[in-house]
């Protein structure tokens, strides 16, 4: 999947998790912009492992804070 | 300077907010004496302990006292050092016999506490390279030791068979892999379908450890714990159990048929660098577990005070954490942390003790009142128990 296709699904499975409805760009992150929490970001990678079918283990979600990381990681982990 | 502590600022903000209510602080209870398992005397007033792990009541069995005593006596009061080095005596053999025959398991190693068996056992055998695959409502114990390892941690949701099997099936096939599963997960009481997820586990080639500590005692038929009771112990290859809770002192341990399993003694950090248990407490701990192993009848009342307890709770319209009784523990639901400490406070000044558990030890942000019930609970004290729920309950506004 291109890095602008698996944006697009990614920005999809942030919408119930949005509930602010703020406006989302690379630089967006998830716990200072859209204030995720500890168990929204349990829940919304959990989304994404299985929209992609692919495993993000908290030590590589420590690394990613923003929506731009978030979508380049996983074009690699789907390579 | 910045100052260290302002990342506490936070919670010493919302601490503040709720003493200024007026309700006395539910993290600071001290019990000016202790009358037997489950009573204790509590700002001067006699009070029924029901927030205890006192599951069976063993703190005052006079053959485990007794046995402290002797060993007090007979090899003082601490080992002053590490099992390897000279923190070995004979009671530390003797209570790892204690859980082998137990466990019917052919290794038994004791740590100093519970917390310590989870955070070297698990950091020690899943290392660079390996996966933990574990339930996202584990006991701190097991975080903290996955965080003290190299592996990497893949959690999954509370309970969730397809949720566990799915990750499970994304890793590389010939990567080493952890399952962490508990027996009783202590926050609600609810049980871990062990036999389905074991299972699952073995089919993806991975090794499982379970956590029996809220379970050791009084679940499955020598009360070896819930996956004892569900046929599948054979399965698990790491059971870890802790002194502090039916076996009524204090300590942890592991227990395996690993064939290399005693090479643990000389990797596992935790256990190496730190003093061994006293004597007395390892000897209060044998004859305590070998005194479980013929507890058939406290079992059975246990089990009848928490099906007492449950229903009676339950017919009085207290939300709670699970349908039916799976444990010792009985968890209401309370709507908030305020009303939640209300709630505590008003049991306390009826004369009853209670554990109130709150974010982040709670699932998905609850605060909650959690019940933890003993053998020597008499049928009488859990009508009275009930009684005193029901006043607090209608005074608080929670029913």
């Amino acid at each position: 999947m291109t890095r602008e296709a698996t944006a697009e699904t990614i920005l999809r499975l942030i919408e119930p998790f949005n509930k602010k409805g703020v406006a989302i760009a690379d630089a967006t992150s998830f716990a200072g912009d859209l204030e995720f929490d500890s168990l929204t970001v349990m829940d919304f990678v959990a989304a994404i492992e299985d929209e992609f079918d692919i495993i993000i283990s908290m030590n590589q979600q420590a690394e990613i804070e923003t929506f731009g990381q978030l979508v380049d990681a996983v074009v690699k982990l789907q390579a | 300077m910045t100052d260290l502590f302002s990342k506490f600022d936070p919670i010493i903000a919302q601490r503040e907010a709720l003493l200024a209510t007026g309700v006395t602080d539910p993290f600071n209870l001290v019990m000016e004496k202790v009358v037997s398992p489950t009573v204790a005397m509590c700002n001067g007033r006699e009070t029924i302990l029901l927030g205890t792990y006192n599951y069976m009541g063993m703190t005052f069995d006079p053959d485990v006292i007794a046995a402290g005593k002797q060993a007090f006596d007979d090899f003082g009061s601490g080992t002053t050092g590490s099992r390897v080095l000279n923190g070995t005596y004979a009671g530390h053999k003797a209570v790892e016999a204690a859980l082998c025959e137990f466990y019917d398991m052919k290794h038994a190693m004791v740590f100093s506490t519970g917390y310590q068996a989870n955070l070297g056992i698990i950091s020690t055998i899943a290392g660079k390279g390996d996966y933990i695959i574990l339930d996202i409502d584990s006991h701190a114990s097991i975080w903290d030791g996955c965080k003290m390892g190299n592996a990497e941690v893949v959690p999954f949701k509370h309970n969730d068979l397809a949720a566990m099997e799915n990750r499970l099936r994304r890793l590389p096939e010939d990567a080493g892999k952890l399952v962490i599963l508990e027996g009783v997960y202590s926050m609600l009481g609810d049980i871990a379908p062990l036999k389905d997820m074991i299972a699952v586990a073995k089919k993806y080639g991975a090794m499982v450890l379970v956590d029996e500590a809220h379970s050791m005692g009084f679940i499955g038929p020598n009360g070896r714990g819930v996956a004892e009771d569900q046929g599948c112990l054979d399965d698990v290859d790491f059971v870890i159990g802790t002194f502090s809770k039916s076996v009524g002192t204090v300590g942890g341990f592991c227990v395996s048929n690993h064939p290399k399993f005693e090479i643990m003694r000389l990797v596992c950090r935790p256990y190496v660098f730190t003093a061994s248990l006293p004597p007395s407490v390892v000897a209060t701990a044998a004859t305590s577990v070998r005194k479980l192993m013929h507890a058939a009848d406290k079992r059975a009342h246990l089990w009848e005070n928490s099906r007492t307890l449950h229903k009676g709770l339950r017919d009085k319209g207290f939300q709670l954490g699970t349908d039916e009784p799976q444990s010792a523990i009985i968890s209401v639901i309370m709507p908030d942390l305020e009303r939640g400490a209300a709630m505590w406070e008003a049991l306390l000044h009826e004369g009853l003790y209670v554990n109130l558990a709150r974010p982040p030890a709670t699932p998905a942000g609850m605060t909650l009142l959690r019940c933890s019930l003993c053998a020597l609970h008499s049928a009488e004290q859990v009508q009275t128990i009930i009684g005193m729920f029901t006043r607090a309950g209608e005074r608080v506004g929670i029913i």
